[in-house]
């Protein structure tokens, strides 16, 4: 069981308030990502759920107990390091084994296991090795190993796999959300990658400067963001926002289209009329970066090829049932 | 653009560098051939560097006149009871200051680094007088002890770098794996640390054998080390070149046998956290 819930978690470090009152319910299982921007507390909020930091005000339950007293070793959680924080003088099995060790089990049970371990992550061949003599890659697997081994009753991942490079973290990503699924044990990610928020997890929360912004599944986040915060950082490129004459006619201070729900129209009328600055062709994409005069940038995405280029008048129209509106405080308007 | 290096450069280089090297190198070799010459030969002007009759009567006599072997285990005894005593008390002092630094933690490890600014003469005088009043002159607790206070900033600071260069995550890690802090200290910091101890040791040992303001100060016979026997033979009768040079010979030996067994650390130790 990995049922974790937190009430009114706070966090300061001195005068400065870092976590601001987070309230989470995480269910057993299920793959949570803490997705925000570089200091919106994504990490502090792990490292208290870890046990590394104390809270300064609020509960931490883990199936139901609350463990803000207890000790990091005692509240059955394994972490997974951005540095991967492997032990550099022990070998491979030496760090898979080390938890386990300290757990007082017996050294066949650990090399059971450990050989398990490494089995699932394809580090068989490396078991004798220093982890200076691995690649990035195999480190993280090694540390990930480290995670699994202990069974816990829920991983913790601090940013992984920011240190590959992007062809590994898209493989490995895969590796760990399979892994997690496999396993069936609860797993809370940080990441500031929301395509990595939006691949992996089945529920994602949302921090700013400390706030839990929203919590949702990836989808309705996508679909329904709770204000103009979250409508901005989840979806890529990011989403258009225009206030004025356009947002005035929707009952709304601002209105949001994402790229993709513009419609591009060569030399067309109506709509928002623009000329385009810079065109991206990747082949199945076309980015296009619209100078809409007093609307300011607009960015539209138009799947497949458009022959356009720079200094091309076109006209954007939204897709009118996929225009979120906004009021004055930034908080979404739902019809 | 990477620099070519070409066979004429690196002659150039390698000369240069046997150049310095041997520069350096000279004041030890003089002395040790100073020591086999007899008195006469020691300060014969031209000098001769290879062509003169070898002897060893020098190091006959030093050992006539006094006790080579008494000297050198109080050398030990100091060096290495000072060294142990400033471990013991720099370990748990710097692993504070690395692993939870306060508002202060910076200004302290200045202060102890001050406290070696100071010249030791302008304290010799309080210090005598302690030392007499404890009945401390000429023991080798009391050599002990100040050269043991002596070197403590230097090491505190040594280990508070390597220290340092442990990064947290790693015993965070240990931390989540369930270790307590003992386990922590015994299976991941302490073998992490092992080289920084090593050489912050050596390092500590050598400037202590070495110590010769207060060992020649607060020392006259039964708990004098090396460098008394030494100055021994620079005396109102007139300076005993050979005999001094067969002297310090022997004084140096010990110590640079162990520097040369552990350059290696030696080096790395004092280049560390300098390259990553």
């Amino acid at each position: 069981m990995g049922q974790i819930t937190l009430q009114g978690v706070q966090k300061s470090f001195g005068p400065v308030h870092i976590i601001k009152g987070a309230d989470l319910d995480i269910a057993d299982g299920s793959f949570v990502v803490f997705v925000g921007p570089s200091g919106c507390g994504k990490t502090t909020l792990l490292r208290l759920i870890a046990g590394l930091e104390d809270v300064t005000g609020g509960a931490i339950l883990i199936d139901g107990r609350n463990v803000v007293d207890v000790p990091p070793a005692k509240r059955g959680l394994s972490m997974v390091f951005q540095s991967y924080a492997l032990y550099p003088h022990m070998s491979v099995r030496g760090n898979i084994a080390f938890g386990l060790k300290m757990a007082g089990i017996a050294k066949d049970e650990i090399n059971r296991k450990v050989e398990a371990a490494a089995a699932t992550l394809n580090l068989t061949p490396y078991l004798d090795r220093k982890p200076r003599e691995l690649s990035g890659g195999q480190r993280q697997r090694v540390a990930i190993g480290r995670a699994i081994v202990r069974e816990p009753k829920a991983f913790l991942f601090d940013e992984p796999l920011s240190n590959l490079d992007a062809a590994l973290r898209v493989q490995m990503r895969l590796e760990v959300t399979r892994l997690q699924k496999q396993l069936a044990t609860t797993a809370i990610y940080v990441t500031h990658d929301q395509v990595e928020a939006m691949t992996m997890a089945d529920k994602i929360v949302v921090l700013n400067a400390g706030k839990i912004e929203q919590y949702g599944s990836p989808l309705e986040l996508y679909e329904k963001p709770a204000n103009l915060f979250v409508a901005g950082f989840i979806g890529s490129p990011k989403m258009n926002f225009v206030t004025g004459e356009p947002a005035k006619q929707q009952g709304a201070a601002t209105v949001g289209v994402r790229p993709e729900h513009l419609k591009v129209e060569r030399n067309g009328q109506g709509g928002w009329p623009g000329t385009v600055s810079v065109a991206e062709h990747l082949g199945s994409d076309t980015f296009l970066y619209v100078d809409a005069g007093p609307l300011g940038m607009l960015t539209a995405r138009y799947v497949g090829e458009l022959g356009l280029s720079p200094g091309d008048k076109v006209s954007l129209i939204p897709d009118p049932a996929r225009i979120h509106r906004f009021d004055d405080s930034g908080k979404s308007i739902h019809a | 653009m990477a620099r070519m290096v070409t066979t004429q450069r690196k002659v150039i280089s390698t000369v240069a560098a046997w150049l310095v090297g041997f520069l350096i190198f000279f004041p030890i070799l003089w002395m040790v051939l100073a020591s086999f010459k007899t008195e006469l030969e020691a300060f014969a002007i031209p000098p001769s560097f290879l062509f003169f009759h070898w002897t060893t009567e020098n190091y006959v006599t030093v050992q006539e006149r006094s006790d080579y072997f008494h000297h050198a285990l109080n050398s030990i005894i100091i060096a290495g009871g000072s060294t142990l005593i400033a471990m013991l008390i720099a370990i748990p002092a710097a692993w504070s200051m690395a692993f939870s630094p306060t508002k202060r933690t910076k200004d302290i490890l200045l202060w102890m680094l001050s406290t070696k600014m100071m010249p030791p003469v302008g304290v010799m005088v309080p210090i005598y007088l302690i030392y007499r009043n404890f009945g401390l002159l000429d023991t080798r607790t009391g050599l002990v002890l100040i050269l043991c206070l002596g070197n403590l900033p230097i090491v505190v600071w040594m280990l508070f770098t390597y220290f340092k260069e442990i990064p947290k995550d790693i015993l965070e890690a240990a931390r989540m794996d369930g270790a307590t802090i003992g386990r922590e200290l015994v299976y991941v910091l302490t073998p992490m640390a092992v080289p920084g101890l090593a050489s912050t040791m050596l390092l500590n040992l050598i400037l202590a054998w070495n110590e010769a303001f207060w060992t020649l100060n607060l020392s006259t016979l039964e708990a004098a080390p090396l460098t008394v026997f030494i100055a021994s033979y620079s005396s109102p009768e007139g300076l005993f070149w050979a005999k001094l040079s067969a002297a310090s010979t022997l004084a140096i030996a010990p110590i640079l046998v162990l520097g040369w067994f552990s350059q290696r650390q030696l080096v790395r130790g004092l280049t560390f956290g300098a390259v990553k």
